[in-house]
């Protein structure tokens, strides 16, 4: 047997030998000639079709100089007023039920048992809270982006968006997909880095995945919002307010954008340095998408997803927040303690102890920053709103701005940075851990982890000094 | 010509592809091979890359790409035989 | 790549009740417990989830093909008390070039030895899809050629001789146009008849006009077919040894290439999962 093998396998190197290097080329013009053949006989075609002249002038305006780059900013915020917009009452009411009806009636329930307080807390307003949090704020917007996302990749919209940002990645020597990803990234970044499997270039599927925490998540959009709104938004007159809290959040990601060229730019110069990959991008044509089934299947993942998400990650960090702000050592409790430790470094960024405490902790799940800043900030500054540890949304905005503002000390410089660093920081833990899913290597998980933090870290820095220097603040 | 000179809405047929290795593979696959006939549809808002109808489909092709084929205008063609 | 496919004595033929979509019963991600496989094949942009979805229903088990972050989607159906399982091969446009995803669908149609093949293509860009489906037809007689997404062919007028094609090709050529629903239980009529072999396949085999190429396929297919007695494609793996494909050359120098037979055996899927 192994010597037949042996004989097929020199035979056959022979045989390469003779017929030279182009054989694929032969092979494929041979298979082309036998399929259009078989092509011949088989389709008829009669005149110019109508629906190849409307996916024609749809694709002359959704690629035209002038058009293409408006429509998809036009569509990108579409997408991204639906989401907001659409996730407001959902959130609302789930807020009210999960964080209202329910936890008063866990809390019953607790007294009831005559469970120790620390009991009672730790479980209800720890984990159960912080979990209720991240399943009311995140659920609504990701059951309404992820189907809008797949609807317009089964109409066939994304593969023009991608034509038609294709010369800035190929600059800054990236994939051609790595578009698509980034706009993935905007619903999930964990998703985000799983759909740079269409990526095959491993280099250049690395830098997707390190850039993609550039593409600000669902979880980070209230974040922006209500900051926004609060600092940026106020600074203007009461008629342009929404306006410009808009924009702010508008400039935010188009910020996120820019740092994603210029990130792919570096690395595909230096530590990701090689050769582009070959490039073709079909462009198929536009098809109704099946709406209804699409809608179930996606809302019905996402949920899930989601779901399994909050109590996996959220979890945990509602029982850390509730330990820390709850064991005292030394007449102090310990999230007190490193509020103060970390205050030098908070200031120096133009931020505070209390917003780097809260980063720390929420490294599982972006979407409890908001509440954690604020129920530290409460905590330290020693206010009846809030029993320890409990973590809290305050019912209107002008609420949440004293609080900051009078209790905390925050400033505009304080909200901008914010803001900033909200786009500029780890990953959240969900994406790390995909990111080592998919990769498999330690330095690059822990590269695509620290690097968005020290850019962070580097221009919320910038931006103090510079305000200082300025004399703004 | 190459490809990369051919204007939107002009066809053309592919006289040799000179891309080598992982780059001709694709070319193959996507079936730019000789004889082919391919019409340029519409170029990205930022001139690159363009996109190519070929065997019925639209592919987009980045300039360095296209550069590498060798097309004959199809009006060309029908000139050179009138000439004959 | 060595794969330990456990054969399984081949199942008797039940007799064939008439087709009826109504016998399809769709079992969701249930694992294990299959009569027949049956894997599914195509160019990208072909509509080939939306027969995925159509045939195992909403919802399907993801995961990765083992050793690589490729996803992999499985699924069920049960149709004239016979249960399949489909497994969702990537999305490729030939199976000569060397990434991945082609591997993938390449290894598992000569290795897996799946019952029956679904090759799905475009009835509007017939000629560009054709090639797969030839190349498919190079490595199994069971294949059933899906001819999708006609509703949008017919909107470009385009028209499609189904019974031309199914001549030419030798296999069942099934127009469909699934989003809409049409064709599917045809779909599964034409794949429950080649899996119980009630349906003779005589697939076309490629002549290579190019007679240089012909002859060394004809004298290493030879070799091939004394070597390893009942090899169904040899032709196939000839041309495959020509262009110096690594896992086949591999598969001919462990001898695993004698493992391959005629379709008539199941293979044990979980033995190759565990690879």
């Amino acid at each position: 047997m192994a010597a037949r093998s042996a004989e097929i396998l020199e035979t056959a190197a022979q045989l390469r030998g003779e017929i030279g290097d182009d054989l694929h080329d032969r092979l494929t013009e041979a298979i082309y000639a036998d399929a259009e053949e078989v092509a011949g006989h088989a389709v008829s075609r009669s005149g110019q079709p109508r629906r190849v002249h409307l996916d024609q002038l749809l694709d002359r305006v959704l690629t035209s100089r002038v058009w293409g780059f408006p429509a998809m900013i036009l569509m990108m915020m579409v997408v991204f007023w639906l989401t907001i917009a659409g996730a407001n009452v959902p959130s609302a009411m789930l807020a009210g039920f999960l964080q209202g009806t329910v936890y008063e009636a866990l809390h019953a329930v607790a007294r009831a048992a005559g469970a120790p307080w620390w009991l009672g807390g730790f479980l209800i307003d720890g984990v159960y809270l912080a979990t209720a949090w991240v399943i009311s704020v995140m659920l609504p917007p990701m059951a309404i982006f992820f189907p809008l996302f797949t609807l317009l990749e089964n109409f066939g919209y994304l593969p023009r968006v991608a034509f038609n940002l294709d010369r800035l990645f190929k600059r800054a020597g990236a994939h051609g997909k790595q578009s698509l990803t980034m706009m993935m990234g905007y619903g999930c970044n964990a998703a985000g880095v799983v759909s740079t499997r269409i990526i095959d270039s491993p280099r250049e599927r690395l830098i997707a995945i390190i850039t993609n925490n550039f593409s600000i998540c669902n979880g980070r959009w209230p974040t922006l919002i209500l900051i926004g709104t609060i600092f940026i938004g106020a600074t203007a007159p009461p008629a342009l307010a929404s306006f410009i809290a808009a924009s702010s959040v508008v400039a935010v990601a188009v910020l996120g954008v820019i740092f994603t060229l210029l990130v792919s730019a570096f690395l595909s110069r230096t530590w990701l340095k090689g050769e582009a990959s070959s490039f073709s991008l079909e462009l198929p044509p536009y098809r109704p998408p099946q709406i209804w089934q699409t809608l179930y299947t996606s809302v019905i993942d996402r949920t899930l997803i989601v779901l399994k998400r909050a109590v996996i990650m959220a979890a945990p960090a509602g029982a850390v927040v509730w330990l820390i702000s709850n064991i005292h050592l030394g007449g102090s409790s310990i999230a007190e303690q490193a509020v103060h430790l970390l205050q030098p470094l908070g200031v120096l960024l133009g931020l505070n102890g209390v917003i780097l405490l809260a980063y720390i902790v929420a490294i599982p799940a972006n979407e409890i920053v908001i509440p954690t800043i604020l129920m530290l900030t409460l905590n330290v500054a020693k206010s009846g709103l809030a029993s320890t540890g409990v973590m809290l949304e305050l019912e209107d905005t002008a609420q949440v701005h004293h609080v900051l503002t009078g209790m905390g000390g925050w400033t505009l410089l304080t909200g901008m940075n914010l803001m900033l660093f909200s786009l500029l920081h780890n990953p959240c833990s969900t994406t790390i851990l995909t990111i080592w899913q998919e990769t498999r290597s330690l330095k690059w998980t822990t590269i695509a982890t620290l690097l968005p933090v020290a850019l962070g870290v580097v221009v919320c820095f910038l931006t103090a000094t510079v305000a200082r220097l300025l004399g703004l603040i | 010509m190459t490809l990369s000179q051919l204007e939107v809405g002009q066809i053309a047929k592919v006289i040799k592809v000179r891309s080598e290795n992982a780059e001709r593979r694709r070319m193959l696959d996507i079936g730019i091979l000789p004889g082919t006939v391919i019409e340029t549809v519409m170029r990205s808002p930022l001139g690159d890359p363009v996109a190519y109808r070929v065997r019925d489909a639209v592919v987009a092709l980045r300039r360095e790409q296209a550069e590498l084929i060798e097309v004959q205008s199809v009006a060309q063609e029908t000139r050179m035989e009138m000439k004959r | 790549m060595s794969a330990q496919i456990e054969t399984v004595d081949a199942k008797p033929c039940s007799a064939c009740s008439s087709c009826n979509t109504s016998q399809l019963t769709r079992l969701g991600i249930k694992a294990g417990g299959w009569d027949y496989v049956v894997a599914l094949m195509g160019n990208p942009n072909t509509g080939k989830s939306t027969i995925f979805n159509s045939l195992t229903g909403l919802r399907q088990h993801v995961g990765n093909w083992p050793g690589k972050t490729v996803t992999r989607a499985e699924g069920a159906f049960s149709y004239n008390n016979n249960k399949y399982k489909l497994v969702d091969l990537p999305g490729t446009y030939s199976l000569l070039s060397t990434s991945v995803d082609e591997e993938i669908a390449r290894d598992f149609v000569l290795f897996g030895q799946p019952n029956v093949t679904i090759v799905v293509a475009d009835a509007a860009r017939l000629e560009r899809n054709l090639g797969l489906a030839m190349q498919v037809l190079e490595i199994t007689d069971r294949v059933v050629v899906a001819l999708n997404l006609i509703d949008e062919a017919r909107g470009n007028g385009v028209t499609v001789d189904e019974r031309a094609l199914t001549r030419d090709l030798g296999v069942p050529v099934v127009p469909m146009a699934a989003r809409r629903g049409e064709g599917v239980a045809e779909l599964l009529s034409a794949v429950d008849n080649v899996a119980q072999g009630a349906y003779p396949t005589r697939p076309r085999r490629m002549k290579y006009r190019d007679a240089q190429l012909e002859a060394a396929i004809v004298t290493l297919a030879a070799q091939l077919e004394s070597a390893f007695a009942g090899l169904p494609n040899a032709r196939w793996v000839a041309l495959r040894l020509l262009e110096g494909d690594e896992s086949i050359v591999r598969a001919v120098h462990e001898g695993t290439l004698g493992e391959i037979r005629q379709p008539n055996t199941f293979v044990n899927l979980t033995k190759l999962e565990a690879r």
